[in-house]
C-alpha cells in the first residue's frame, strides 16, 4: 500500500504548493457543479473556471516537483498528501453552500488572484512568472464573471441579496489568511521570487468594494480572521473533499491511470 | 439570455399546407437534397418530427452530463480529471447548441425543458444506467459516444439545415471524446489485473445498453419511415446497429477483453459480426422510466432547476431594474 508522501517543503516547494493547493481545491469545488448548475449556461461557465484552476493547479504541481527534485509529479502532491499536508487556505475549501456562496467565495478569491498573479509576472524565477502570466488572465475573466453575478444576485430579489449577504458575512472572515505570510515566504520576496501579499490588501479591499457597492452590499468591516491552511490546519470539510478526490488511486494504488 | 422570447407555435395558417401540391413541392425539394431552413415553409408533422427529435438530443446531452458528472471529483489522476471535466462541459455545450436548433422550429427551450422535467419527453435510453467505477468513464466515451457517432454523422447530411450544421460540430467534438474514452480503455487493459477486471465489468455492463441505443430493431421502429422520406433519417436502426458492431468488436480485442454475447461470430461472407439476441424487454423497461436510474436522472435535473430558480428570478429582475435604470437616464 503506497503511503502519504513527505514533502520536503523548502521555501520555494512550500511556496509553490501552497498556491497549487488554493487553484486545485477552488477548481475541484467548483468542478461538483457540473451538472447541477442553476442554468446550463452556469454549468459551462462554472466548468470554465474549475479548468482553469485545475490547469494552473498542474503547473504549479509539477514545479513543485522541480523544485523539490525528488521526482515526484502533479498526482504524487494531489493523491498522496493528507488534509495535514495540504497547503490551501481556509476560504477555498469552504463547501459551495448555494450559488450565491459559490459566487461570493469565487469573487473574493478571484479578485485576490487577479492582483497576485499580474504582481507575480515580474516573479524573478522563470516558471512561476510564466504560470503568472497566463493564470492572470484566467483569473481577470474570474473576476468578471463572478462580479457580474454578485451584482445581479446582490441588486435582484429580496431573496437574491439576503442570500449573497448571508454569504458575504459567512465568508468576509476567511479573507484575511489570503494575506498572510511567513518567514518563509517573507525570504521569497527579499529575493524578488514572491511578491508582497501585505501590498495587495489595500487595492484588493477597494475592488471588492466597488462592485460590492454597485451590487448594494455592504462591505464587513475586518474583524477576526480565520486562519491555519497554509499550515495544515483545515476545516472539517477538507478531509471530506480529499477522500473523495483519491478514492480511486488509494483503491489500487501504484496503477497507471 | 436565460430565456428565449421564443414562446410562439407554428404560425397557425403555415403549415397546414398538407395540401397535396405543397406537400409534393417540399418532397421535391428534399428530395433534390435541398437544405429546409427555419423560414422555409414545411409540413406540421415535419417540424414535429424534428422538434421532438432535436429536442431529445438535446435531453440527452444534458442528462447525459449526470452519469459522468459522477466521477469528476474522483477521477484517478488531475489530468484525467480534466478532461473528463472538459468532456462533460462539452456535452452542455451539445444540448445548449441542440436546444437552439429545436427553437428556430418554434418551441422555447423553456417550454422542451419542461417536457424533459415533468417526464413527458424522452432522453436516450443509455442515461440511465448507473456509473459504478472509473472504467465506466472509459467505457462510456469509446462505446456510448462512438454509438452516438454512428447515429449523428448521417445526421450532418439531414435535411433540416440547423440540424445538420450543429451535427457537424458536435460529431467533430464526439469523435474526439471517442478516442479520449478508448485511451482510458488501452490505459486500464494495460494496468494491473484490478484495472483490466474494471475494465471488462464496464464492458459486459455497457454493451448490451449500447447496442439499444440505436433503438427497436427495424422490424418494430414506428418513425423510421416517413423520416427516410424526409432525409432526417440515412440508415435504418439495425444499419447503424450493424456499423456499430462491426467497428466495435476489433477494438475490444484488440484490448484483450471478451464482448459479453456467447453468440457474436464473424461472418466471413458478409464481412459481418454477427451478435446474440437483445433483450428488448430490458429496454422497454428503461424507456418507460423503470431503468436503473430513470427516477435519479430526473429527480437531480428537477432539483437543480428548482434550487436555481431563484437565481434566475434574480438575473430577470436585475436586467429589468438595469432596463429601467437606462431608460429613465
Ligand atoms: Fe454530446
Ligand atoms: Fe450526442
Ligand atoms: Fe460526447
Amino acid at each position: 500500500m503506497a503511503k502519504t508522501i513527505r514533502v520536503n517543503e523548502t521555501p520555494l516547494v512550500l511556496y509553490t504548493l501552497r498556491r497549487a493547493d488554493d487553484a486545485l481545491i477552488l477548481g475541484h469545488r467548483l468542478s461538483e457543479w457540473c451538472g447541477h448548475a442553476p442554468m446550463m449556461e452556469e454549468d459551462m461557465a462554472l466548468a470554465n473556471m474549475a479548468l482553469d484552476l485545475i490547469g494552473q493547479a498542474r503547473s504549479l504541481y509539477t514545479y513543485a516537483g522541480e523544485a523539490e527534485g525528488g521526482g515526484r509529479t502533479e498526482d504524487d502532491f494531489a493523491y498522496w498528501r493528507d488534509e495535514r499536508g495540504y497547503r490551501n487556505v481556509l476560504l477555498v475549501e469552504q463547501q459551495n453552500g448555494d450559488f450565491a456562496r459559490t459566487i461570493l467565495r469565487q469573487f473574493l478569491y478571484a479578485h485576490f488572484a487577479d492582483l497576485y498573479w499580474r504582481a507575480m509576472m515580474a516573479s524573478k524565477d522563470a516558471t512561476l512568472a510564466a504560470i503568472a502570466a497566463k493564470s492572470e488572465k484566467e483569473m481577470a475573466y474570474h473576476v468578471r464573471h463572478a462580479g457580474e453575478w454578485v451584482i445581479r444576485l446582490g441588486d435582484g430579489t429580496a431573496e437574491s441579496h439576503a442570500r449573497i449577504a448571508a454569504a458575504l458575512e459567512d465568508l468576509w472572515p476567511y479573507t484575511g489568511e489570503l494575506f498572510e505570510m511567513d518567514a518563509s515566504e517573507k525570504a521569497l520576496v527579499d529575493a524578488g521570487i514572491a511578491v508582497d501579499l501585505s501590498a495587495l490588501r489595500e487595492r484588493w479591499r477597494a475592488n471588492v468594494k466597488a462592485v460590492l457597492d454597485e451590487a448594494t452590499l455592504t462591505t464587513p468591516a475586518d474583524g477576526w480572521m480565520q486562519k491555519g491552511g497554509r499550515t495544515g490546519i483545515h476545516s472539517e470539510h477538507l478531509g471530506h473533499l480529499l477522500a473523495e478526490l483519491q478514492h480511486v488511486q488509494h483503491t489500487i494504488p501504484g496503477a497507471v491511470w | 439570455m436565460y430565456t428565449q422570447a421564443l414562446n410562439a407555435k407554428p404560425d397557425a395558417g403555415e403549415p397546414q399546407l398538407e395540401d397535396a401540391a405543397l406537400l409534393e413541392a417540399f418532397q421535391a425539394r428534399i428530395d433534390a437534397e435541398d437544405r429546409i431552413e427555419p423560414n422555409d415553409r414545411m409540413p406540421a408533422a415535419y417540424r414535429k418530427t424534428l422538434t421532438r427529435q432535436i429536442s431529445q438530443h438535446a435531453h440527452s446531452e444534458i442528462v447525459g452530463m449526470l452519469p459522468e458528472g459522477n466521477w469528476i471529483t474522483r477521477a484517478p489522476s488531475l489530468r484525467r480529471k480534466a478532461a473528463l471535466l472538459a468532456k462533460v462541459q462539452d456535452e452542455c455545450g451539445h444540448g445548449l447548441y441542440l436546444y437552439a436548433a429545436a427553437e428556430t422550429l418554434g418551441t422555447s427551450r423553456e417550454e422542451l425543458v419542461d417536457q424533459l422535467l415533468t417526464g413527458k419527453a424522452k432522453y436516450s435510453s443509455i442515461f440511465n444506467y448507473p456509473t459504478l467505477t472509473w472504467a465506466d468513464i472509459g467505457a462510456i466515451g469509446w462505446l456510448v459516444d462512438g454509438a452516438a457517432i454512428m447515429n449523428q454523422i448521417p445526421l450532418c447530411r439531414c435535411s433540416y439545415g440547423p440540424y445538420a450544421r450543429a451535427m457537424i460540430r458536435v460529431c467533430k467534438e464526439e469523435s474526439f471524446h471517442q478516442r479520449q474514452g478508448y485511451e482510458i480503455m488501452v490505459t486500464l487493459s494495460k494496468g494491473n489485473e484490478a484495472q483490466r477486471e474494471m475494465a471488462q465489468d464496464a464492458l459486459n455492463r455497457w454493451w448490451w445498453p449500447c447496442l439499444m441505443m440505436f433503438g427497436p430493431p427495424d422490424a418494430a421502429s414506428q418513425h423510421s419511415d416517413q423520416s427516410t422520406k424526409w432525409k432526417i433519417k440515412r440508415f435504418s436502426n439495425d444499419e447503424l446497429r450493424q456499423k456499430f458492431v462491426d467497428a466495435t468488436v476489433p477494438q475490444a480485442h484488440y484490448l484483450g477483453l471478451t464482448l459479453p454475447d456467447p453468440d457474436l461470430k464473424f461472418n466471413e461472407q458478409t464481412g459481418h459480426w454477427e451478435y446474440g439476441a437483445i433483450d428488448w424487454d430490458e429496454f422497454k423497461q428503461v424507456i418507460a422510466g423503470n431503468g436503473p436510474c430513470n427516477r435519479d436522472r430526473l429527480a437531480a435535473r428537477n432539483k437543480a432547476h428548482a434550487e436555481g430558480a431563484w437565481v434566475r428570478e434574480a438575473a430577470l429582475a436585475y436586467a429589468e431594474k438595469r432596463h429601467a435604470r437606462k431608460a429613465a437616464a
